[in-house]
Order: structure tokens, then C-alpha cells, then sequence
């Protein structure tokens, strides 16, 4: 295999992380949605613990962009 | 058939000399960065000095721009305890720095060649200094406080001893990742976003240039889903703004507090 074709592959696999963070992040909010609902009372106590967890499980998702433009254009 | 133009998303991000350096024998280039830099506080100043007009009853300018104090000190107190006060003027700068500096990116002032606006946020160097300076602000804090004791923040409370040799090295990256991540998730979040709506431009302008049925079709689809992702782009600026902010008062917390 030449470099140009693996380059691509790689970055294409290295996006297979950017969905794994879209999974992360709905999480994220899925799970706050639902406890915010049983107590909607303590949900606004907690909007910056959501905003921590969206941004940790964002996080890996960029690197993983990241790593796929590295790829591409650096190496 | 007209001829195709190629897809480019990587050339908005590129750095041009406006004025200075070689020519006048100094180092020091006036870049587009820098203008967009100058841009921003300009727009920063204007939008504080309109606002800061200390009536009675606040007009809609007063009371967005005490909106936007009150905004970075209750996330600096709300964070870091009644001690946080000291630290409100860094969280503010950050916050509003990387808010006007976001949207300024996101203005479309490009229809015009010239002015197409450039994201200073999409620059390493300058998200890098951003969390260099907050981390910077951790260090000084906490040792100036805790003197070496500033270093139990790498033995969490309740630690058992065999899982010291551990835990200390997982604590320790852990807290010296923080400015690369901090940088990092702000100029990526930033780049993605442009690369992406830039890209989808691109086929919009593509689709029109075949001329084919198809090529309308795709053109549309493409002018509709911009105006979604624009409008989610706008929501990650504030969000990017809002995260880099309440990651610094949280970490400044940790060197108050030493959880």
C-alpha cells in the first residue's frame, strides 16, 4: 500500500473516535436529561458538573480530530 | 463546464503579514492575527465603555454588559468560595476574550474579499498562552498558599497507602495535561467548525458551478445544513468560552482549596 492511501485510511479510522465522542457527549446529556427530570429541583445546582463531563467527553473526540489532521497534513 | 474550484479548508487558518518586519528590519510582524486580535478589543472596549455608564436604572446596554460581569463573578464565586473574588478579572478576561474573538470568527464579513474575518481562537499559540496563563496562575496560587504542601494535591483524601506508588503518578499527568488540554479543546472545537462549514461552502458552490440537476440538488442540501451548523456553531463559541472559563476557576479552586 502507498503512503497517500494509507494516510487516508488512517485518518478515516482516527474519525471512528470523533462518533465515539458524539456517543460520550449524548450520554452526557442524556443521563443529566433524565436525573434532571426525577428532580427537576436540584437540576440547576448541577449545570456545571454537566458542563465538566460534556467537556471531558468532548475532549477525546477533538483529540481524535486532531490525530486524524495530523495525519493528513502533517506526517 | 465551468472549471471546478478546488476544496481548500486549511487556507483560512493561514497567518499573512500585513505590514512591518523584514522590510523595516524588525522581527515584529503586524499579521492578520494580530489585526482580528485588535478587532476583538476593540469590539470588548466599545461594548464595556457603552455599558459602563453607571446609571441608576440601567438601560438594555447597562444591563447586558452587567449581565456579562455578573456572568464571570458568579462562576469565579460560585467556584472557588468567597475567596474567588481575587480571581474575577482573569476569569472575566478569558471569558469575554474567547467569546468576542469566537463570534468574531464566525461573522460574515468574508462576502467582502478583504475583510474575511480570521478566528484568532484557531491558533494554538495563542489558546496555548491562554492556558499557559491560567496554569501559571494555579502554580503561583497554590504555592504561595500551601508552600509544598501545595503537592498533596496529587494524594486525593483517603488514599491507602499501597496505592500511593500508583495513584500519585495518574494524579500527577493528570494535573500537568490540564493547559494542553484546556488549549487544545478550544482551537480544535474552533478549526473543526470552521473546516466543516467551510467544506460544505465549498460543495455549495461546486454544485452550483456543474450546472446539473444533481449539482442544484446537493447545492441545496448543502445551503440548508450551513444554516443548522452555523447556528450550532454559534452555540459552541459561548459553550468553548464558557468550558475554558469554568475549567480555570475550577482549577484555581483546586490551588485555593487543595481538594
Amino acid at each position: 500500500m502507498d503512503l497517500a492511501a494509507a494516510k487516508v485510511i488512517g485518518a478515516g479510522l482516527a474519525a471512528i473516535g470523533v462518533g465515539m465522542a458524539a456517543t460520550g457527549v449524548g450520554n452526557v446529556f442524556g443521563s443529566f436529561l433524565q436525573g434532571a427530570l426525577r428532580n427537576p429541583a436540584a437540576a440547576d445546582g448541577q449545570q456545571g458538573r454537566l458542563f465538566i463531563g460534556f467537556a471531558a467527553a468532548e475532549l477525546l473526540g477533538l483529540i481524535a480530530f486532531a490525530v486524524a489532521m495530523i495525519i493528513l497534513y502533517a506526517v | 463546464m465551468a472549471a471546478e474550484s478546488k476544496i481548500d479548508p486549511m487556507h483560512q487558518f493561514q497567518i499573512d503579514a500585513l505590514g512591518g518586519g523584514v522590510l523595516d528590519g524588525t522581527p515584529f510582524i503586524f499579521t492578520n492575527s494580530a489585526l482580528w486580535m485588535l478587532i476583538v478589543f476593540g469590539a470588548i472596549l466599545l461594548f464595556m465603555w457603552g455599558g459602563m455608564k453607571r446609571e441608576l436604572i440601567p438601560g438594555r446596554w447597562q444591563a447586558a454588559a452587567e449581565m456579562l460581569t455578573g456572568f464571570a463573578s458568579g462562576l469565579a464565586i460560585g467556584n472557588i468560595g468567597p475567596e474567588g473574588k481575587k480571581y474575577v478579572p482573569w476569569i472575566f478576561t478569558v471569558f469575554t476574550f474567547i467569546l468576542f474573538s469566537n463570534f468574531m470568527g464566525m461573522m460574515p464579513f468574508g462576502v467582502f474579499e478583504a475583510a474575511h474575518p480570521f478566528t484568532v481562537t484557531s491558533q494554538f499559540s495563542i489558546t496555548g498562552v491562554l492556558a499557559i496563563i491560567s496554569f501559571s496562575i494555579v502554580l503561583i496560587v497554590g504555592f504561595w498558599k500551601h508552600g509544598f504542601k501545595f503537592f498533596g494535591l496529587f494524594v486525593p483524601h483517603g488514599t491507602p497507602l499501597p496505592l500511593l506508588p500508583l495513584i500519585v503518578p495518574i494524579e500527577m499527568i493528570s494535573f500537568l495535561v490540564r493547559p494542553f488540554s484546556l488549549a487544545l479543546r478550544l482551537f480544535v472545537a474552533m478549526i473543526a467548525g470552521h473546516i466543516l462549514v467551510d467544506v460544505f461552502g465549498y460543495f455549495i458552490v461546486n454544485g452550483i458551478n456543474a450546472g446539473t440537476p444533481m449539482g442544484y440538488f446537493v447545492a441545496t442540501l448543502s445551503f440548508v445544513f450551513i444554516a443548522g451548523v452555523n447556528a450550532l456553531e454559534l452555540l459552541v463559541c459561548a459553550i468553548q468560552a464558557y468550558v475554558f472559563a469554568l475549567l480555570t476557576s475550577l482549577y484555581i479552586n483546586d490551588a485555593v482549596h487543595l481538594h
